[in-house]
């Protein structure tokens, strides 16, 4: 009888293994399908005069110039907006507050903020930032935006890195008379830094791809000087690629293509930095 | 720690920065009429090309004007326009009532002007050998609401054509191209069957038609030219002698000469009072007319005759000189 069990449950553990393996493959197949399309038909295009020229009506003289720039000038402004309220809001939400109903309420609704569609972002952006605030569509305001489109993310990332902590560090700290805030500063975020670093990383990779919201917002498609200061009105990668594909002449399909390399690569490069920090950073109980 | 690791990714962010590069300074012989400010321009997705490539062109002649377009849509432009965030809007479509008086509500006069010709081109795959021609009937029957479910075989519309399903593929409900095709074949704006293959991408039409045997869809004009080897163009017929017998193709011609109806339209964009009182969005607006027909026909679209175009600005004028106080 066990014979037959046994018999049983490793076909079991077997067929499971090999359904694994296929949803493995047919993700990393999938991913690898589109980046070789994409670099057969865009790798050619790249260019030195393809990143400082700017939007045209002729497909081989156009340029990201103006959209490489909004979307840097985004990362920074978003990342300076976002991360120090979002650890903040974090280190209160597992440091500090009572674990009341209250609290509960707080956490559940964080959580699902995180799954609100981003279009939804852009209109709130649109009638706080642009118009209440009178900022317009200029980058603060599309900064902004996606800063509030990737704060639950941050939350969520940072509260489960200080969750990670081991209580024991917490308790020696007290135990050598440090405070709460001396606790926290000193031994809870840098035992927690790498899980805060990736979280951050990825929240800002997702803001990097958002065009929608932006669009809502006010960001514009033809751009033709590179904004000079957060008030500057300002495209992005996403739209420039987004209103290329749409065009009749396959030539802009190609620029497409050109334009989706870079922001890989940059999203890429974002990723590098946060293995980079992780492993360095990692701290072994 | 934390404070450096902060600083490690921000560095990340400014060393891209930097190597961006700094804009292409331009030298420009400096002249007595040199204008600088901004002017802003909004609206529709399908006259984007057009203003883009006058924006462009803007550029060599005023270069301190910063010229900048949208792409939020014929009516989400109109919202802006009408509160006076915007100078200019892009429309594939008239104003509608409301819009307009959102416009008058915030004290702005608005003046439609006609900048190109679309036309909007019916097609089916290349593997179609039935298909030569279609009458605007036709075409009704084929779109309108209450086809739904019921009509949907080839032999349905004319006898002699197979016994097989037709497959629709047409612009999104949300498109200006879809309330003009509606209102001109359907002889409704906004009303359709819902059973059809929609996209707001044109391109993702030209591949839906171009893989299907027994496809039919509209577009515009530029989408069946760039395509046109995957692609077989309907001559339609309005059976209207006066603007041409029979069934007629779209073309450069036969779209300008407005004999291929009704599926040929104008593209417009709006101009607000308040904006046109700085010089550089009238100098602007008078660019546009002078240069659009020679600019269309480049990204796609179909220019209109001089006198059209003369005849555009003369109604610019007229209105500069009712609205505007110099």
């Amino acid at each position: 009888m066990s014979n037959r069990f046994e018999k049983i449950a490793r076909l079991k553990d077997s067929s499971f293994k090999i359904f694994g393996m296929f949803c493995t493959f047919f993700g990393l197949a999938m991913l690898a399908i589109f980046i070789s399309s994409i670099f057969s038909e865009g790798i050619s295009r790249i260019s030195w005069d393809f990143i400082t020229s700017y939007p045209s009506r002729n497909p081989a003289k156009a340029g990201i110039l103006s959209a490489l720039a909004g979307t840097l000038w985004i990362i920074v402004i978003t990342a300076l907006a976002a991360i120090p309220i979002g650890i903040g809001a974090a280190i209160y939400l597992e440091e500090f507050s009572k674990k009341s109903r209250l609290g509960k309420i707080i956490e559940i609704n964080i959580t699902n903020l995180a799954g609100v569609p981003s279009i939804i972002y852009g209109l709130l952006g649109l009638e706080i930032f642009g118009r209440m605030m009178g900022m317009g569509g200029s980058i603060l305001a599309g900064s902004f935006t996606l800063a509030l489109l990737i704060l639950p993310i941050i939350i969520v990332a940072t509260r489960e890195a200080i969750k990670a902590v081991p209580s024991s560090l917490r308790e020696a700290s007290y135990a050598l008379g440090a405070s709460k805030w001396q606790t926290v500063k000193s031994t809870v975020i840098p035992s927690a830094s790498s899980g805060i670093i990736t979280g951050i990383i990825i929240a800002i990779s997702r803001a990097i791809g958002e065009a929608a919201p932006l669009i809502v917002v006010g960001a514009l498609a033809y751009v033709p000087f590179v904004p000079n200061s957060p008030t500057s009105e300002f495209t992005v990668l996403p739209i420039q690629i987004f209103n290329w594909v749409s065009r009749p002449q396959a030539a802009f399909l190609v620029n497409a293509s050109a334009g989706i390399i870079i922001l890989l690569g940059i999203t890429f490069l974002l990723n590098a930095a946060a293995v980079y920090l992780r492993i360095k950073r990692t701290v072994k109980y | 720690m934390k404070i450096k690791s902060l600083i490690a990714i921000l560095a990340v962010g400014t060393t891209l920065f930097a190597s961006c590069g700094a804009p292409k300074t331009e030298e420009t012989a400096s002249t007595s009429d040199k204008l600088k400010g901004e002017v802003k321009i909004d609206g529709s997705s399908t006259v984007y090309p057009i203003s883009e490539a006058v924006a462009e062109e803007f550029r060599s002649v005023q270069p301190d004007v910063k010229v900048t377009v949208g792409l939020s849509g014929t009516g989400g432009g109109f919202k802006k326009f009408s509160r006076g965030e915007t100078d200019i809007n892009n429309a594939s479509r008239h104003i509608k009532e409301d819009e307009g008086k959102a416009c008058e509500a915030n004290n702005i006069h608005y003046l439609e002007l006609e900048v190109a010709y679309d036309g909007l081109s019916v097609v089916v795959n290349p593997a179609n050998d039935w298909v030569k021609d279609i009458t605007v009937a036709e075409l009704k029957k084929m779109w309108e609401p209450e086809a739904q479910g019921k009509i949907t075989k080839w032999s349905q519309i004319r006898a002699g054509w197979p016994d097989t399903e037709f497959h629709l593929y047409g612009a999104g409900t949300e498109s200006g191209t879809y309330d003009y095709f509606t209102e001109a074949i359907v002889g409704e704006s906004h009303k359709s069957r819902g059973d059809y293959t929609a996209s707001e991408d044109d391109n993702i039409l030209v591949q839906g038609v171009a893989g299907d045997k027994n496809a039919l869809g509209f577009f515009g004009y530029a989408y069946y030219e760039e395509n046109k080897e995957k692609l077989k163009l309907v001559p339609v017929n309005d059976e209207n002698e006066a603007n041409g017998a029979g069934a007629i193709l779209p073309s450069v011609e036969t779209v300008k000469n407005k004999t291929y109806a009704p599926l040929s339209r104008a593209l417009f964009v709006y101009v607000n009072s308040v904006a046109v009182d700085r010089p550089e969005v009238n100098e602007f607006v008078k660019f546009y007319l002078d240069n659009a027909g020679a600019l269309t026909r480049e990204v796609g679209f179909i220019p209109m005759s001089d006198e059209e175009y003369a005849a555009q600005k003369k109604k610019y004028e007229d209105f500069m000189s009712t609205h505007v106080k110099k």
